[in-house]
This record gives structure tokens, sequence and C-alpha cells, in this order.
């Protein structure tokens, strides 16, 4: 029988849809200690800078109902480092490698997307245009459809491999946003990135985030998740890969109904870092209960 | 991981004791001084990050780790109420412990922590002592109510005790259990960030070896979220980033910015 997890991205064929999202698994050495990376249908990496940046002081974490605040800001150790150290690592799991890459003026993105895209591994960039925790850059790119669109056409013209755009969900009309940069080149989407937001500690009366605000994830998001997906589905042509609270087989497949063409689970990896694998596992007999051959077939079914 | 015992011993303190053997994730469950246990809380999402507790101590013989955590939460007071026989989702030992000191056996080694930072020192002292260290120990509390495991300590080496309110101990802070005739050659700290900065202040420019155990808010506890980091200035005095959970949480004291 064929493979039943099998997804298309494009012309590029994943054994199953599942991936982890940027940030949330480094640049894949932390998880490897738990599991064959190999059984992931893809590794998305940290997001790359030019430069190396070490990120907000800390607190950057914060607990919220059902979910979590992060201010990381985009600590990595830069694009040399990256393509020099950690992705001739990745590689010997041969399964294929998204980066997504960051920047805060546009010079940064094109040098970065030269570079990485014209690294023999990676088959595919993810273009963070929303990032909410660094001041500048990030997030001023992805709440404006057109800086959004011209930044997207810009890194299309430079990069050797697909460029999916990684959406906001911090914007009033996601659907203006999705289209803008799918009239600019964009190959697909990913979407949505963290909500703005914050907490207080009582008793120093401040934010708990040493940068005050931060981007929640986690279970708390994900039904915000898929109504962007699904209302974005029905007005691009481009694939979706979805993500925000995935932590079971079941997510999986309402993200596929609402328009999914593949997953990244972020913030349950924490929890529990075994949890792509084992969800990997639960798939089949996800499709079983619902009756469904192949999981490709959900792909926006939810509008049927 | 099966809970073994999970009681109160002094006010809002508690020891949970569990039944720690080899499994998959342990091949071989070795828990060094300073390495933390990643537990999970609840099976909900609620709440849904696990807590990094540092390991108190840990017997092999009867396949045994303890922690000690403070109830000052949600997490902490569901815990609480977890009983023997009840399972918890543990991760670890996660972590480096702290560093073998360059020492000699007979080496002079000063213990200091401060509220919940004194459970890990325990284990420590006991390593410390088991290989020929002579081993002085500072405790500061709160106050007596708040106090544990002095005895202990006491049993073990030379103790001395501090809290805020003098209801125990000497009334002040832990550094003023320091004498003018001691002298040591290496420290560990732990506790909270104004007594490790205390510390360092007080022995920057004073030849002694030391380190500080770190805490900070953690969510994977492995490395991969970069939430729990920490700066240190590097030899070359440029500044680096580096992750509590898997760079340390044990540093060098003269590296650390706190």
């Amino acid at each position: 029988m064929s493979n039943r997890l099998e997804v298309k991205l494009g012309d590029l064929a994943l054994k199953n849809p599942i991936m982890p999202a940027s940030g949330c698994f480094g640049f894949g050495r932390e998880y490897s200690k738990f599991y064959n990376l190999a059984k992931l249908g893809a590794v998305v990496v940290k997001a790359t800078t030019l430069e190396e940046r070490l990120g907000n002081n800390t607190p950057r974490i914060a607990e919220t109902p059902s979910g979590m605040l992060n201010a990381i800001g985009l600590q990595n150790p830069g694009v040399e480092v990256v393509l020099n150290q950690e992705l001739p690592w990745l590689e010997q799991f041969k399964t294929p490698i998204i980066v997504n890459v960051a920047g805060t003026m546009t010079e940064d993105y094109l040098e970065v997307t030269r570079r990485i895209s014209a690294s023999k591994t990676v088959r595919m960039i993810e273009l963070n245009i929303s990032c909410p925790n660094v001041k500048c850059g990030g997030i001023t790119f992805g709440t404006d459809p057109k800086i959004a669109a011209e930044l997207t056409k810009a890194v299309k013209e430079v990069s050797q491999v697909p460029v999916y755009v990684k959406l906001s969900p911090n914007v009033t009309d996601i659907v203006a946003m999705a289209q803008a940069v799918e009239a600019a080149g964009a190959d697909g989407l990913s979407m949505i990135n963290t909500l703005i937001g914050m907490r207080f500690d009582l008793k120093t009366r401040k934010p708990i985030l040493a940068n005050k605000i931060g981007g929640l994830s986690g279970p708390a998001i994900k039904p915000v998740a898929l109504r962007m997906i699904y209302e974005v589905y029905k007005n691009v042509s481009i694939p979706i890969i979805g993500m925000g609270g995935i932590s079971s087989a079941e997510d999986v497949a309402e993200f596929f109904l609402a328009g999914a063409s593949a997953v990244a689970v972020g913030t349950a990896n924490f929890v529990d870092p075994y949890i792509m694998p084992k969800i990997i596992d639960d798939l089949e007999p996800v499709l079983d209960q619902m009756g469904v051959n192949k999981i490709s077939e959900l792909t926006g079914e939810g509008w049927k | 991981m099966k809970v073994k015992e999970n009681i109160s011993i002094a006010k809002n303190i508690y020891r949970l004791t569990l039944e720690t053997v080899d499994n998959q994730q342990n091949k071989a469950y070795r828990p060094v001084p300073g390495q933390f246990l990643h537990v999970r809380i609840s099976d909900s999402n609620q709440p849904l990050l696990r807590r990094p507790v540092s390991i108190h101590d840990y017997n092999p013989e009867k396949q045994e780790t303890s922690l000690i955590y403070r109830l000052a939460g949600q997490g902490t007071s569901i815990l609480a109420v977890k009983q023997a026989g009840d399972y918890l989702d543990v991760l670890g030992p996660l972590g480096n412990g702290f560093a073998d000191p360059k020492q000699q056996a007979e080496d002079k080694i000063v213990l200091i922590g401060g509220g919940v930072g004194i459970p890990p020192l325990y284990y420590l002292a006991k390593r410390l002592v088991a290989s020929g260290s002579r081993v002085t120990v500072l405790l500061g509390y709160q106050s007596s109510s708040e106090a544990f495991l002095i005895e202990e300590f006491t049993k073990l080496t030379e103790t001395r005790i501090a809290s805020v309110d003098g209801s125990i101990g000497l009334k002040g802070n832990v550094l003023q259990l320091i004498n003018s005739g001691d002298s040591w050659d290496c420290f560990y700290a732990v506790g909270p960030k104004p007594m490790l900065k205390a510390i360092r202040d007080l022995w920057i420019d004073y030849p002694i070896e030391g380190y500080f155990s770190l805490e900070e808010r953690m969510a994977c506890g492995v490395g991969a979220c970069y939430g729990c980091t920490v700066k240190l200035t590097k030899p070359d005095g440029g500044t680096a980033s580096k992750k509590v959970c898997s760079d340390g949480p044990v540093f060098a004291f003269r590296e650390v910015e706190l």
C-alpha cells in the first residue's frame, strides 16, 4: 500500500506532514537525543539572521492558560555558523530541511536567503515576517500587505528554493496579507505565528517578560489558527503549512480540514519531547476512524 | 516515575521522593549533584509547562531520587497533593552538574545556600565529604518555620545557619556567617540573585574558584527553546548567551552576568 501519510508541498514530497515549528526545535540537536529525526516529514530550524543575535533579556518565558508567552528575540548564531555547523550535521537524517530566514532590513533577508538557498541541503525557505519580539524588522514586514509583498518579491528573486511566507496573526485582515504575498510570488504560506500578549507579576507590578510583550503559543491559540487557515485556504491557491497549538493527531486532522497541506508542531515539543513521533504513529488510526485513505485528501475538506 | 513519598518538611516546603529506575529514556539513571528533573505537573494543559526541580538527593541502593520544592503557585499546589503510588511524567536528569573542583582531596570547600536554593547542595555535600574534602555549609533562611535540612547537613559536616528574622541561627544573611579566619579553596552557591551578587562582589578579586547554580524560567528544559538564557563574559571580553538548562545550570562565578 502506498504511504498514506505522504503529502506534497509544491514539488517537495514529504513522507509525512509533521515538522517542528521554527524556534521550538533549535537546530535539531536537542531532540535528536530523544528519537531519530529521520522519522519527521521535515525539519524546520530556528530563525537564522545574517549576524549572530544574543536575543532578549530574561525572563523570556511566561506561562498562560493552556499556553505560553515567549520573547526570545531571535537568538541564533548567524548564517555562517548555521551553514557551516548546523546544516551539515542535520543532513545525516536525510529529511528535508527548511530554514526560517529573519532579518531587520530587506538587505539582511536577501543576503541570508542567497546564502541559505545556495546550500544543497536546504529544500525550502520560510520567510519570517512575523516575529513579534524584535524591535525593527520582523513583524513590521508582516502587518502591511504592501511591504510584505515587496519583501516577498525581492526574496523570491534571489532564492534558489521555494519560499513560504510565515504570516502573523496580528493583523486585521489575514486574507489580504495572504493574497498580497501570493501575488508577489510566494510558493506557499506558513501560518500562524504567535499572537502578541502580556502577563503581569503582582509582586513587582510589572510585565513578567523583560521584553514586556511576547508571542502567545500553545493549545490556547489553536482555534484562532484554524479560523485563519480556513479563511485563507479559500482565497489563495498556494499550499499552507498549518501551525498553532497542535499537540495530537486529531489536531493535525483538524488543521487539514481547515486547509493545511502539512503542519508544524511547536510548543507541544516542550511539554513532551516525544510528541512528534507519537503524533506520526497516531495519524493512521485517526485516518481509519475518519474513513480516509490518504491524509492529503483531507486538505480543505472542511469547506466542502 | 512512581511517587514514593510527598510530604511537607517545613512551612510551604515539600519533599518529593521518586522511584528512579533505569528506563527507555535513562538507560542508566545516574544523576550527579546539580542536575535537575523536569516534572510534568498535570496530564491536562493546565498548567502546560513542566517544572524544573533540582535533585536534592539520590540513593542508588533504594533507587530513589528526592526533590524539594516550595509551594509557590498553581503548579506546585497540584504537585503537593500527589501521593505515594501516583505516577509523574518526569524528564531527566537534565543539565550539567557541579563541576568537580580542581581539588586536592584535602581542599577546603564552602557551600552556600539560600532558601529553596539549598536542596541540591545536600547531594553535593555528601559527594564532597565522601571524596575527602573538608566541607563547610552556610545556610540562609527567612525564619525557623521555613527552615529545613538543618539536621541532615549538621550530621554530615560543619554547618552554620542564618535567618532574616533571627528565629534560627544568626540574625542576618548568609554572608554574615563568614568569619575572619575562614579560608576556602572553592565555593558552590545556590540561591536568590541578590545573594549570588553579594558573593560575587565579595570574592571577585579573591583567588578562589567558585560556581553558581542558576535558576531561570524554563520551557523545554533541554536547550531547544532558548527561553532560559544567561549572559556570560567571554575570555576575549565579548558577551555570550548561554542556556541555563543545557549549558548550565552551573556556571563559573566570574563569567556570569547577573
